[in-house]
């Protein structure tokens, strides 16, 4: 089990295709500058226009799946800008793509054909837009194998009640579907829809269908934008703040196993290859997420090594004092995990709950979704979880062989 | 055994001794928001004459204006982002950087807006009282009373008055600002602090399973007696790897660095000094009103 973990934690370093994440202070990145059409917006709504321009940015970013990515505002008398940075995306033509798009969704319906272009029809707003959604998921025909993908879309109640009205009045006519006054398709009614579900099925591709799901759920742009300057950044730090975190994590791992060894001995000794264990396989969590690493989450990851020797600390000191009591070494080492167990279970459990909350993993609207604070939830739990394994599981039995005598007699 | 639990006014004393110039300092001076939160300038430059390296502007500009950020954005291109940067400073850095890395030219020059927004810091907070109100709960369902639980979230909140308290301190002497790191720092200390109290409780727990005839202030005491050699270790372990990052990690980390220290020591002094002879307390008043 230890062998396998061990080996798994080095595979994944060593050989995985995905290596880690850095930040934009440790990378550096793309550099996008947006501009807002404000021509349409009052002078003095500008300003929140921007703002809120900002909002669905980020949140579409967020989805996209770019971490620790840098936002900001950016005014000058005459223009309104966003400045949007993202770390090492790969596919550059596609995050503008995503981000620069208005993504405006509106349903049209068929008031009548224009006899002067040869029979095509003339449609009319009918008020139901994106901002009535609640959700949208790409999907499969499940019937088919290599089918198409489709959009499906889950209406408000109010997006409901209108889209029925829409429908019962349509039976047997086209139901438009625009995007940015775009046809994307306009399927025939066949039955009014009460449900408030409805599916686009155009001529979608993975690719582009997810790029759609992601621009519905963060919103349509409230203003016209386009990116009018796109160049790559350097790091900020550079390698010289990088190459001194690590340089101060490997002196401050080194104090800490020294003193393990010098407070726990032999124990200490296992302690601090249960620690190395946990070092390689946080790191392995980290390529496999991936988590996306800025210099303070070096400086977290470093920390969390000095925290994870608690779980040994604690039952070390337990073992010590039942040896005290005078009991033979294997009832004491059962009974020095098992009370100290009992402890790290329910400081654990606070610490998992808590990260959780920050986590905001179900994406509630009243809670954080900013990548700062989810990034920094993560990393804890993960060193949370990971720790007690390596701390318990594999400290006790890297125990086991050691004293495998002492204990049977 | 220490009686620790005899002196608990002076630990209650000490605390307060460290929370009045805290709160002081925080009410009186708040805290010195960085760039993330208040927004500032960004600044491109291209340098028509020789090459110029990012290093060498940025010691440059840091010297002018410093938590400067400088960062290269094509050949002999950099964008520099700072706070206090206005178009009357930025005419004169530009003429300082003409002088000594040669002839230079605004791309662009525009104020930007916080990359942290007031909802980030609401939203956090309610994350807080949320995770407050569960620990709350949860500590005092796990030791079957309630004042486990409010002991523990009081610790808590200790923790964290005397942690941002220090940071308003360090910023107006020494000019710290309160950056998202710091927000991130007090999230890593409130956890810790539970963590730390919450083993402290687990032994009392014990304690008063294994030993009825012990009055509760003797539980107690012998509880943090059998802890404090646990407590200290551990502190240790975390505080050498902080120091290590303190004195090598370089300037950027130092003041998370320095919040983190400072919640670490206060985290595992108020698990035993604040935290259990609270209990004490509490279990004394009840008593009287009997």
């Amino acid at each position: 089990m230890i062998l396998v973990l061990l080996a798994a934690g080095i595979a994944i370093n060593l050989w995985s295709a995905k290596t880690l994440k850095f930040g934009l202070d440790i990378v550096g990145g793309s550099h996008l500058l947006l501009e807002a059409d404000m021509s349409a917006i009052n002078p003095g709504d500008r300003e929140s226009a921007l703002n809120s321009l900002k909002t669905v940015v980020a949140k579409r970013v967020d989805l996209y799946g770019v971490a620790e990515p840098v936002i900001q505002t950016a005014i000058t008398p005459d223009s309104y800008r966003l400045i949007v940075e993202l770390p090492g995306v790969t596919d550059i033509n596609q995050a503008i793509e995503l981000i620069g798009k208005t993504a405006q969704l509106d349903f049209r319906e068929n008031v009548a054909t224009d006899s002067a272009t040869s029979g095509q029809m003339i449609f009319v707003s009918t008020g139901l837009t994106g901002s009535d959604l609640t959700k949208a998921a790409v999907t499969f025909n499940q019937q088919q194998a290599g089918s198409q993908p489709t959009v499906s879309l889950e209406f408000t109640n109010e997006g409901a009640q209108k889209f029925a009205a829409i429908t019962q009045r349509n039976v047997g006519k086209p139901l438009a579907i625009f995007l940015d006054d775009q046809l994307v398709t306009a399927p025939i009614v066949n039955e009014p829809i009460l449900d408030g579900r409805a599916v686009i099925s155009g001529q979608f591709t993975t690719d582009n269908a997810s790029q759609l799901v992601i621009q519905l759920n963060a919103g349509a742009l409230p203003v016209p934008t386009k990116i009018i300057e796109q160049t790559n950044i350097s790091a900020s730090l550079g390698s010289a703040a990088v190459n001194a975190s690590v340089r101060a994590g490997i002196v401050g791992l080194g104090l800490v196993m020294g003193f393990m060894i010098l407070v726990y001995r032999l124990n200490g000794l296992l302690a601090d290859i249960a620690l190395l264990i946990y070092g390689l396989l946080t790191l392995a969590v980290y390529r496999l997420i991936p988590v996306t690493l800025t210099l303070p989450g070096v400086a977290g990851f470093i920390l969390s090594m000095g925290m994870a020797v608690d779980a040994n600390i604690l039952i070390f000191e337990r073992l010590k004092e039942e040896l005290k009591a005078g009991k033979p070494f294997g009832v004491a080492m059962h009974l020095g995990f098992g009370r100290a167990w009992d402890a790290i279970k329910d400081a654990n459990i606070t610490t998992i709950v808590v990260s959780l909350i920050l986590l905001n993993p179900f994406n509630f609207n009243w809670l954080n979704s900013s990548g700062l604070v989810r990034g920094f939830a993560l990393t804890l739990l993960i060193g949370v979880i990971l720790s007690l394994v390596t701390g318990i599981v594999i400290t006790r039995n890297l125990m086991r062989l050691t004293y495998f005598k002492k204990i049977n007699q | 055994m220490i009686n620790f639990i005899k002196y608990r006014t002076i630990y209650f004393l000490l605390s307060l001794l460290v929370i009045l110039p805290s709160s002081y300092f925080l009410i009186r001076y708040g805290l010195n928001p960085s760039a993330d939160f208040t927004g500032g300038a960004l600044l491109e430059l291209r340098f028509t004459g020789g090459a110029v390296s990012q290093a060498a502007l940025n010691e440059v500009a840091q010297a002018k204006l410093p938590g400067t950020t400088v960062q290269q954005s094509g050949v002999n291109s950099f964008i520099i982002r700072a706070q206090k940067l206005d178009q009357a400073s930025s005419v004169k850095l530009q003429q300082d950087l003409a002088d000594q890395l040669g002839p230079v030219e605004e791309k662009r020059f525009s104020s930007v807006g916080p990359t942290l927004g007031q909802e980030l810091i609401k939203k956090t907070i309610i994350g807080i009282i949320l995770a407050a109100g569960f620990i709350l709960v949860y500590v005092a369902i796990r030791f079957k009373d309630k004042k486990y639980g409010i002991c523990a979230v009081l610790a808590m909140l200790h923790d964290t008055l005397i942690l941002i308290g220090t940071y308003s301190i360090a910023s107006v002497y020494f000019g710290a600002q309160a950056d998202s790191l710091l927000v991130t720092a007090v999230l890593t200390i409130l956890s810790f602090s539970v963590h730390d109290t919450i083993v402290v409780y687990d032994r009392i727990r014990e304690t008063l399973n294994n030993e009825p005839h012990l009055s509760y202030g003797e539980v107690v005491n012998r509880s943090i007696n059998q802890t404090l050699t646990r407590s200290i270790n551990n502190s240790l372990t975390i505080i050498f790897m902080l120091l290590a990052l303190f004195l090598l990690g370089g300037e950027t980390i130092r003041w998370f660095i320095f919040a983190l220290l400072i919640g670490t020591i206060t985290g595992t002094y108020s698990s035993t000094f604040t935290a259990a002879p609270l209990l004490v307390v509490w279990e004394n008043l009840i008593n009287k009103k009997r």
